[in-house]
């Protein structure tokens, strides 16, 4: 059977709409109820990206730090990740799962244990977040032999170089950070220079699949349905900790936001 | 793994930054490779160049005051009974600690770039408070991250940087100490990397760091060679240095000249922070075993769980606070160059009260470490040996925590 993340962007091609992608934290605010977040969103978005926590995150803003540090308060460990992939999988067995985190995590858990656990799970993919390229030309290698996606990243700094090496050694999916920020931060430059970006990637190679994180909201997403697709991520983790503050139930409140999204790129 | 003869440790790394095949590297978000090849392209180029070294050479004479003493403590030496215990007063450099050699660098590098701000982390103030003076001399604007229970600590590092212009921006996600403030000055830099220039106040970091810092802070060893020679006539035959560790720049600055010495006439023992007595929880890797893990974009020996994520440390001394150590560190251990050892909270503070008592020098609570191990080890050493503790930073920033452990009479005598 091919990727499901390949098959997922094959079949929104036919519908001729924008992947809509989510971050959650795993373990956020607590095992059984991220796992709660990830099925009934699951009705709503396309590829659904969970994220590791991790401590010292160098890459993520306040609200995904809240989030992770939520999880690890809960004494989330790596093979909780994995196993609220696996329950999530049991009836959602054809939704794409994309690990989303920081290397140390794979590194102590050891890449081949790690990949081992990613494929028994049902994990489809995987970003790691300090784990640029050309550093990750072995470990995507093994993912690929684990048929896991290995998506590479690319920024607005990526010189024209690296661009094409990355996108040359890209599997079937590339995250394009929108600009130069923190996850959460609000989209400081204008949807026509980062398209114009975007453009440039798929110019490369139109077979891979672009999407566009950082900065996406309710407030920006419909601008860029013209593209492969969308990451919304903190401003998900941010309805968590207001859902929790307000003492209302995350999970509907979540649901509620992705159903949103997903209308405003339909 | 193996030291090489004749080439700079900072430039014994491969091809993707790491010594020994496994410490240090780039684990870095793909924002910052950008920002960090420009870096490593500037100072590969301009630490040949003859016009940059000079223009350094005048800021550390003429600014930073070089060279710093190189005295006898002859009291202490009496006291013990043993070796000769000499120290390298590095506090006397401007700002008093040795923390202004990578900071300097770092302002020249950021105006040859035509960057105007510059950002940096610290943890008992003396990053901060170097970067804040050097940023002011030299023109740039200048933010600085520290931990808020760093600042709450270390009141009069604190109230210099706001003097010298510098915003001083508190972190409070974890631990709140050093290694949150480096987290979080890494992630302004990857939102602001078009405009600002970042300064890791230690030798961590991604490669790049950890090379410019060792690169600049060996002007304490450059000096100690020539004083040394300007003493004895020729390099003594037995040599100790001693060197508290926390990320690792002031001792790796301290040894760097004699690298290439046989460990058995030039030997380097780095002291870590071992936290309270009674504690499970400490600021030494090397000593303790801790695993290879990464933090802050590089490979090190560094204190965590079995899941990866990173464990809170504790030290009396905020400067020695961090759950990592340098790569070169990890590096010069694993062959064997140096060896590496902790103090503890109470041992630190007793070789304060012991210094001072014989001595007038003040070595703050990071450099105490130091001279904990030395004191104990010097006993036991024939005269002939000549031990030497670096006294990289002055305890005036201590003071509050000193009067709070030994009470106010014993500062204020002092």
């Amino acid at each position: 059977m091919s990727n499901p993340i390949r098959q997922a962007f094959q079949n929104l091609k036919r519908e001729r709409r924008a992947a809509l992608l989510t971050y959650t934290v795993a373990g956020d605010s607590s095992n059984k109820q991220s796992l709660e977040i990830l099925k009934s969103i699951s009705s709503y978005a396309d590829i659904l990206e969970l994220g590791v926590p991790h401590n010292t995150p160098v890459a993520d803003g306040g609200q995904i730090q809240t989030s992770a540090y939520r999880a690890i308060k809960n004494g989330i460990k790596m093979n909780d990740v994995f196993k609220i992939v696996k329950n999530f999988k049991k009836s959602k067995y054809s939704k794409p799962v994309i690990l989303m985190g920081y290397y140390n995590m794979i590194y102590q858990y050891g890449e081949n244990n790690f990949l081992k656990n990613c494929k028994k799970s049902g994990v489809n993919g995987l970003i790691v977040v300090d784990l640029p390229w050309p550093e990750n030309k072995i470990f995507s290698k093994k993912c690929k032999k684990s048929s896991i996606n290995f998506i590479q990243l690319i920024s607005p700094t990526t010189s024209k170089k690296r661009l094409k090496s990355i996108i040359k050694d890209s599997h079937d999916m590339i995250y394009y950070i929108s600009m130069l920020s923190t996850t959460g931060g609000k989209l400081k430059v204008s949807p026509r220079k980062i398209l114009i970006n975007y453009n440039k990637i798929k110019k490369i190679d139109p077979k891979k699949n672009c999407v566009i994180g950082f900065g996406i909201t309710e407030k920006t997403i419909s601008k860029f349905k013209n593209t492969d697709g969308l990451v919304v991520g903190s401003q998900i983790c941010k309805e968590i900790t207001r859902s929790l503050n307000n003492r209302q139930n995350p999970v509907i409140n979540v649901s509620k936001m992705v159903s949103k999204l997903r209308k405003k790129i339909s | 793994m193996k030291l090489r003869k004749g080439i700079p440790v900072i430039d014994q790394g491969d091809k993707l930054g790491f010594w020994g095949g496994k410490f240090g590297g780039n684990f870095v978000p793909e924002t910052l490779k950008k920002p960090i090849e420009d870096l490593e392209i500037q100072f590969n180029k301009l630490k040949n160049d003859k016009n940059f070294i000079r223009e350094r050479d005048k800021y550390f004479k003429n600014w930073i005051g070089t060279p710093t003493r190189f005295i006898k403590l002859n009291n202490l030496t009496k006291h013990v009974g043993g070796a000769q215990i000499w120290s390298k007063v590095v506090s006397d450099a401007n700002g008093g600690a040795h923390k202004i050699y990578n900071a300097t660098v770092h302002c020249l590098l950021a105006k040859r770039s035509g960057k105007k701000v510059i950002i940096g982390d610290t943890g008992a103030g003396y990053a901060g408070k170097m970067l804040s003076m050097a940023a002011k001399k030299f023109g740039l604007k200048c933010k600085i991250f520290m931990g808020a229970k760093d600042i709450k600590r270390q009141q009069p590092n604190v109230k210099a940087m706001k003097k010298n212009g510098a915003d001083v921006i508190p972190v409070y996600s974890g631990s709140q100490t050093l290694v949150d403030a480096v987290s979080e000055c890494m992630r302004y830099w990857v939102a602001n990397c078009d405009t600002t220039a970042m300064c890791v106040g230690s030798t961590v970091g991604p490669a790049i760091f950890v090379r410019i810092c060792g690169w600049s802070t060996s002007q304490i060893s450059r000096e100690l060679k020539v004083q040394l020679i300007n003493e004895f006539g020729e390099v003594p035959k037995k040599i100790k240095l001693y060197n508290c560790v926390g990320g690792g720049s002031s001792s790796f600055g301290f040894w760097n000249e004699f690298m290439d010495y046989d460990k058995k006439q030039v030997e380097f023992i780095g002291v870590e922070a071992g936290g309270p007595a009674k504690s499970k929880k400490h600021a030494a890797p090397l000593t303790y075993g801790s695993k290879i893990g990464i933090l802050h974009g590089a490979a090190q020996y560094v204190n965590q769980n079995n899941d990866g994520q990173i464990e809170e440390t504790e030290s009396i001394s905020a400067g020695l606070d961090y759950p990592g150590i340098s790569p070169l560190h990890c590096f010069l251990k694993d062959t064997k160059r140096a060896r590496y050892t902790a103090a503890s909270d109470e041992e630190a503070l007793k070789a304060y009260q012991t210094v001072t008592k014989y001595e007038n020098l003040r070595p703050s609570l990071e450099p105490s470490h130091a001279f904990s191990v030395a004191i104990k080890e010097a006993k036991k050493l024939s005269k002939d040996t000549i031990v030497v503790i670096n006294s990289c930073g002055d305890a005036y920033k201590d003071k509050k925590i000193l009067e709070k452990k030994l009470g106010k009479k014993y500062v204020k005598s002092n």
